[in-house]
């Protein structure tokens, strides 16, 4: 997927295009309106995420003139306002949707596909290995021609791995992914997940391997 | 709203003053018409009375020294009157009486042809008595002559009192009139009054804007003390806001910094101490910003309270909208949000703070509910309008249920989750506010339920 991100801290841009890139996506920055608009106007993107207070004018008005220039490609608002007075206002003038700063990751990845799978049909990426198919926006899973419905969480699980096919990855790495800071028992839990995962692909030429006290790869038979 | 202590009517105090003036007035204008014509009346006898008395001065001769008197009958048939007013007479020569009623007397003056009045009683009657001499001058001697007239005043009297009666009814009728115009320029004047309070009334309470329809000069400077409190109220509340709305721009940026550092660090740390530390600081992090967001929220609905704006809203819309919008988050912990509505459940009131409250009781539900349960939403009708929140949490320690609503206070349970604990009193301010309740109960066979009702 690529991205826009516009955001003038610099610091705050880094880490959540540093991280979205981790992930596979392309992010491009801009740091003020008129970069926006530059990159608004040269590249096609899948999805805007707009800061509110930026240092050459508001996000709104850009959000505007986005919104009345007939583009249909969807905006994610971040703002740091106070919700109460911003809330209603930011939906009235055609963003898709929005959060509040801080926001934890897991969330804005969660919105972005949630946006993503509103503009259903449009560019929409599948991964396609060792007879399964799977649709991330969609959230399902083909093995064999039949479908699977994935839960939220087992289709993270299933997205980290798929994207790393035939490495490992920790148990802890894995976890943070799937469960909220505040969740401390999650290391273990990831074992159910992967439970479920394994059944679902049980018909498929995929397979996850558990690498005792190193965490869990997936292999491709023959 | 306290009720302003009131020190009597204007309309009353401008009323009773008009009508007691007017009544004043007419009661003066009562007198001088009676008197004046009473004088008239009395003028009319007392040129009868002196034109008779006048006549038989005339008739009045003197021979050989003996007087001689004819009284004339002209002078008393000029007396006679519908009202059969009796008629005595008296004369006197040299203050000798000669002739008439004896006892009928009374001073005059010096000169002749010169009539003296007065009014006093005899034989048990009112009179009006004239008093005239006459010098006569014969061969040797001059003797004068007084004759006093006296007549009953019947006649007068029933003049006296037609008139009265008509002075009475002009009295009454200028009363009547005044009174009318009393009332009437009373509730002009007042009116313009009311004129201003109900369009102060009929605004809106976010309308602070400065009132400018024209007003009688009296009134304006009340007016224009009126626009400049409200436009320092309008003022003050902006600034509030703006400064609400700065403080939370200023405390979330650097903790998204610090965040989005603190996540993308922790895809690339493999040593578990320094994974524990960076999860801490997330925790930390999170928490701090959940509770400068209740905060802020919290103060802004402060600042909103007093000038709630009451709409119609649909509670099952805004409900729905709501729930649309959490799913992601619920998704992401494998939660199902389950909403039902009875059709469109129309309520007035502030559509910012009820979504405020709705929102913290369902992440609240979210926040303890256990991985892939439901939480069940439903916005009822009747019997009064509520939204009712149901999860599959451990539910509320049974002997703080009273004390959850007050802020910072958190449930026993909520140890090792993120919370700041105004989520519940944000609600219950809410409720408050809209003269509603919020109800926490436990369910049956485990969770928590709590209805926001209106």
């Amino acid at each position: 997927m690529k991205y826009l991100l516009v955001e003038d801290n610099q610091e705050l841009a880094n880490a959540v295009s540093s991280r979205m890139r981790l992930d596979g996506h392309v992010v491009d920055h801009a740091a003020t309106l008129e970069d926006a608009s530059a990159f608004v106007e040269t590249g096609e993107y899948d999805l805007i995420l707009l800061d509110i207070m930026l240092p050459d004018g508001d996000g709104r008005e850009f959000l505007k003139r986005h919104r009345a220039s007939e583009r249909d490609t969807p905006v994610i608002v971040l703002t740091a306002r106070s919700e109460v007075s911003d809330r209603i206002g930011l939906l009235d003038l055609g963003a898709d949707d929005y959060l509040t700063k801080p926001f934890d990751h897991a969330e804005l990845e969660a919105r972005c596909r949630a946006v993503l799978r509103r503009m259903a049909g449009k560019s929409r990426s599948v991964v396609s290995m060792g007879g399964v198919v799977f649709d991330p926006l969609a959230g399902h899973l083909t093995v064999n021609g039949e479908v699977v419905q994935l839960r939220n969480r087992e289709l993270r699980l299933l997205e980290q791995l798929l994207g790393a096919p035939g490495q490992i990855l920790s148990k802890q790495k894995l976890a943070d992914r799937l469960f909220s800071y505040d969740d401390d028992a999650s290391e273990n839990a990831i074992e159910v997940y992967i439970g479920r995962l394994r059944k679902h692909l049980e018909a498929s030429s995929l397979k996850i391997t558990t690498l005792r006290g190193l965490g869990y790869r997936l292999d491709q038979d023959g | 709203m306290a009720r302003l202590p009131v020190s009597g009517s204007l309309r009353n105090q401008l009323v009773v003053s008009l009508i007691g003036g007017a009544a004043l007035l007419a009661l003066l204008l009562f007198l001088v018409t009676r008197n004046f014509a009473a004088q008239v009346a009395q003028e009319g006898q007392d040129s009868i009375l002196g034109a008779a008395a006048a006549s038989i001065l005339d008739a009045a001769a003197i021979h050989d020294g003996q007087v001689e008197i004819d009284l004339p009958y002209a002078s008393f048939s000029m007396l006679a009157n519908a009202s059969d007013d009796r008629v005595f007479y008296a004369i006197y020569r040299d203050d000798t009486f000669l002739s008439g009623y004896e006892g009928l007397d009374a001073p005059a003056n010096q000169a002749d042809g010169q009539p003296t009045f007065q009014s006093t009683e005899f034989n048990g009657a009112d009179v009006r008595v004239v008093t005239d001499t006459r010098t006569l001058i014969g061969a040797d001697d001059r003797t004068q002559i007084r004759i006093v007239l006296a007549q009953t005043q019947d006649q007068l009297a029933g003049t006296l009192e037609r008139i009265s009666r008509n002075a009475a009814l002009l009295g009454a009728g200028f009363f009547a009139l005044a009174a009318l115009l009393s009332f009437w320029a009373t509730s002009t004047t007042i009116g313009q009054l009311k004129t201003l309070t109900q369009s102060v009334t009929r605004r809106g309470p976010q309308d602070l804007s400065a009132f400018r329809k024209p007003v009688p000069t009296e009134m304006a400077p009340l007016v224009t003390s009126l626009n400049s409190l409200m436009g320092r109220l309008d003022q003050s509340l902006r600034q509030s806001e703006d400064f609400i709305a700065e403080a939370a721009h200023r405390v979330r940026t650097p903790l998204a910094t610090v965040r989005a550092h603190a996540e993308a660090t922790l895809q690339r740390v493999d040593k578990a101490e320094n994974r524990q530390a960076l999860r801490a600081m997330v925790r930390a992090i999170d928490e701090s910003s959940r509770a400068a967001s209740q905060l802020l929220d919290h103060a802004m609905i402060t600042v909103r309270a007093d000038h709630l704006t009451l709409q119609d809203v649909d509670l099952a819309e805004l409900v729905g909208d709501l729930v649309q919008r959490l799913t992601p988050v619920a998704d992401m912990k494998d939660l199902d949000l389950a909403f039902q509505a009875e059709g469109a459940v129309p309520i007035l009131g502030d559509p910012v703070q009820i979504q405020n409250a709705v929102r913290n009781l369902i992440d609240n539900a979210l926040k303890y509910a256990p991985p892939e349960s439901t939480v069940e939403i439903a916005v009822w009708r009747g019997p009064r309008p509520n939204v009712t929140i149901q999860d599959r949490g451990p539910g509320f320690p049974l002997h703080e249920m009273d004390t959850l609503t007050a802020r910072f206070k958190r449930g026993r349970n909520a140890e090792g989750t993120i919370g700041s604990g105004l989520g519940l009193t944000i609600a219950h301010d809410v409720a408050a506010a809209h003269d509603g309740a919020l109800t926490l109960e436990n369910r049956e066979g485990g969770g928590a339920c709590v209805c926001l009702s209106f």
